[in-house]
């Protein structure tokens, strides 16, 4: 009984490899970035927020990943990436936490709080950047 | 280089009548490289008569791997014999900790009132490394080390030497959380020092039917073995870290149901045992079968 031998892609950490298994165990929104910033994972919690799975979507960019939520303050001004807490907690190497507006594949756009942490390894190393949303209000459809 | 199986009991010793064809001591294997250095991989009970072999056959320079700290792969080192001979060098390598130096995590276990002698009165001089997570040569051989799925700070080895490489993952649960049968592999634990190993020596604790009472102990069933060992895409697998109460005939139909679900594997898997040598050269793999 073999199984598929995919092409494997770079190497993960254990850090990184415990994180996505977390992720997989949650039903809260979780996005993961390697060291690099592609976001390399997210669950299936996450995949409501982007319409489509992760099997579907694969790995993308951070920067396409934010544009694709439209990431906003509450006040409706556009949160650059290096401004968002993933972007604080990859450049900066710190947690970070905001409330966010993040617009999901159907349109409905949502206050979030999102919550990013780096995973720094035992000789502070970095090993990605784990970024939970939690939703903080009623779905408000846009239009 | 050449192997030999010292030790593959897992948890603790297991010595007794039903336990000698595949041995009761724990986890301890020795690999001879061609330039003459010795690696200690884990150092378990199985080290105490690798002590005693070695008197006879003292190795140009001595390197012990160890892959974590629990007992059973820690408790030989204050009975092999070498570490008490005046001026030997020796080098232990385990896995880092932003917290405590690997000589005070090992001191904890080789002092009073664990142990009458103390490391730092040891006569043999020895110093101490973190695990390699980029490779280092030792002799003839690169020696690689990564952090792997078990409890606590863990580290599995990878050793070439001359095309050759021989993997060592004794203590591993790369299915914790994940579905080996359709994750990435480079999202598997081990997957990156194992990857078409020669020889991959792998923990393959439990039964299938066993595992569900121990998710989360840090140990493989045996489906989850075979799966990482395919996924891997390892040539030889050698069942190791055999539960301490497994029988002689318990472990041979952990081998059997091996061979059965998954018979592409089924000349290329065997179960480690005490005394088992296995040679990797220019000639195919070569290993050793249990005495009947």
């Amino acid at each position: 009984m073999s199984e598929p031998l995919g092409t494997p892609g770079a190497p993960r950490s254990l850090p990184l490899i415990l994180a996505r298994e977390l992720a997989s165990s949650l039903a809260t929104p979780m996005f993961l970035l390697d060291p690099g910033g592609m976001l390399v994972f997210y669950n299936d919690a996450a995949a409501m927020l982007l319409g489509k799975s992760f099997a579907e979507l694969g790995e993308i960019p951070s920067g396409e990943f934010g544009a694709a939520l439209d990431l906003a303050t509450p006040d409706g001004a556009p949160i650059r990436l290096r401004d968002s807490p993933s972007g604080i907690a990859l450049i900066e190497r710190r947690p970070a936490h905001t409330v966010l507006m993040a617009t999901a594949y159907d349109g409905a756009r949502r206050t979030y709080e999102a919550t990013a942490y780096p995973l720094l390894g035992g000789a502070g190393e970095m090993h990605g950047v784990v970024a939970v949303f939690w939703e903080d209000a009623p779905a408000e459809h846009a239009g | 280089m050449r192997a030999r199986v010292w030790g593959c009991r897992g948890s603790i010793a297991a010595p007794g009548p039903d336990t000698v064809r595949y041995g009761g001591n724990t986890s301890c294997v020795e690999i001879r490289l061609s330039s003459g250095h010795a690696l200690v991989l884990d150092a378990g009970t199985g080290m105490r008569p690798l002590g005693v072999a070695m008197q006879e056959d003292m190795p140009t320079e001595l390197h012990i791997l160890l892959t974590h700290l629990h007992l059973d792969h820690l408790q030989g080192l204050g009975f092999f014999r070498p570490i008490y001979v005046p001026g030997r060098e020796i080098h232990i390598w385990g896995p880092s900790s932003p917290v405590q130096h690997l000589a005070d995590r090992i001191a904890m276990y080789l002092s009073p009132p664990l142990f009458p002698v103390r490391l730092e009165d040891l006569p043999s001089r020895i110093t101490f490394h973190d695990a390699p997570e980029e490779p280092v040569s030792i002799g003839s051989a690169t020696v690689r080390a990564a952090k792997v799925t078990h409890q606590g700070p863990t580290v599995g080895y990878r050793v070439e030497e001359q095309g050759r490489s021989f993997v060592y993952l004794p203590d591993h649960e790369p299915s914790l959380g994940a579905d080996l049968r359709t994750i990435p592999p480079e999202w598997m634990s081990g997957h990156d020092i194992a990857r078409g190993a020669d020889v991959l020596l792998h923990d393959a604790q439990y039964r299938d039917h066993e595992y569900g009472d121990h998710v989360g102990w840090g140990h493989s069933s045996i489906g989850a073995t075979m799966q990482f060992a395919i996924k891997a895409e390892v040539d030889r697998l050698v069942l190791f870290h055999h539960d301490p109460y497994h029988t002689d005939i318990e472990l041979e139909q952990l081998l059997a149901d091996a061979k059965a679900g998954w018979p592409s594997m089924a000349d290329r898997v065997m179960l480690a045992h005490e005394g088992m040598s296995i040679m990797l050269g220019a000639k195919p793999v070569s290993v050793g079968h249990p005495a009947r």
